[in-house]
């Protein structure tokens, strides 16, 4: 079992990391704070006003190894993940948005290359906030999933 | 922790099934029982999984991976336990909701059953918990698609059955 270590405790300043990834232009600072992002190895890009996140190719995120194919899960989390951070670079959140469900359909294989996704929010509530997260691999238009979830915002 | 193969007959297969799947022999899951009837599995915690910094509770993204793979086991159970033959069964869709934030430094267990199977399509539905299974972190349901036996390659279908080694 591994122990929380006391930094991991800290109470985190997500205001100014969120700032400070926008003054920098870089939101990969966001995602350096967060282990799970950083164990599956996503990435983000930013164009104009638009977030790219990209799950480059690895290894270790393969399920079934004789397709092979990138565990289901995996690219869940990843979509998961770039929700959360879209929530927090375009409300400027304060905490770390908390996931409340989430409903993906799988409309292809997620083969062992590079994934990308996009995120829209298309509600955004007082205390709850909707995003479509859309995932493709080599072409936009043949997405091998997609994703509504909600979150609890502040 | 130990368990009587004839009250959980499946659980070699099970066990086996989700050690050949890469993501899962990383993040540490174990499969404690499995029947035709379920499938239990454990997710023991680590600091690399953690997906709220400021209070160490893991991502969301692992309790979907876990909901994922104890779901898609319970139908390879099911589908050996009807049929006697070995299926692939892709995620067609899956919905999680959560309850509560999982406890850091614990163990998160996941239950899943598949509780119809039709033709083309297995439905099933799944608990994640730490303390007890009526406290749920989150429930889940999926539905996979049936692709036909001859689809399982030999070298898979041999990992499964424990033979070749």
């Amino acid at each position: 079992m591994t122990m929380v270590t006391p930094e991991a405790n800290q109470a985190l300043n997500v205001k100014d990391i969120v700032k400070k990834a926008t003054e920098l232009n870089d939101f990969g600072h966001l995602l350096a704070h967060v282990p799970y992002a950083k164990f599956i190895g996503m990435q983000v890009a930013r164009f104009g006003d638009e977030l790219v996140f990209q799950l480059p190719k690895k290894d270790e995120n393969i399920g079934n190894p004789t397709l092979p194919a990138i565990h289901g899960g995996v690219i869940a989390g990843f979509m998961e993940m770039s929700a959360i951070v879209q929530l927090m670079v375009f409300m400027q959140t304060t905490k770390v948005p908390k996931i409340v469900d989430f409903s993906i359909d799988y409309l292809r294989a997620g083969h062992h290359r590079d994934s990308f996704a996009e995120c829209k929010i298309t509600r955004q509530g007082r205390r709850v906030a909707n995003v479509n997260i859309n995932c493709w691999q080599t072409n936009r238009k043949a997405l091998i999933a997609t994703a509504r979830a909600h979150f609890l915002i502040e | 922790m130990k368990t009587n193969p004839d009250f959980f007959p499946l659980t070699d297969l099970a066990t086996r099934f989700v050690g050949q799947l890469v993501q899962c022999r990383r993040l540490g899951l174990s499969v404690l029982e499995a029947s035709e009837q379920h499938v239990l599995i454990e997710l023991p915690y680590s600091s690399e999984l953690i997906g709220y910094p400021d209070t160490g509770v893991i991502h969301g993204g692992v309790i979907t991976t876990l909901m994922d793979t104890a779901c898609g086991t319970a139908v390879v159970c099911n589908i050996f336990d009807k049929y006697k033959s070995l299926e692939l069964s892709p995620t067609l869709d899956l919905r999680v909701d959560y309850m509560k934030p999982a406890e850091p430094n614990k163990s998160v267990y996941g239950f899943a059953e598949c509780y119809k199977l039709s033709s083309s399509v297995a439905f099933t539905r799944a608990i994640a918990y730490q303390d007890s299974i009526d406290d749920p972190i989150a429930h889940a349901v999926g539905s996979f698609m049936r692709i036909s036996p001859e689809m399982v390659g030999d070298a898979f279908r041999q990992a499964l059955m424990g033979e070749g080694k």
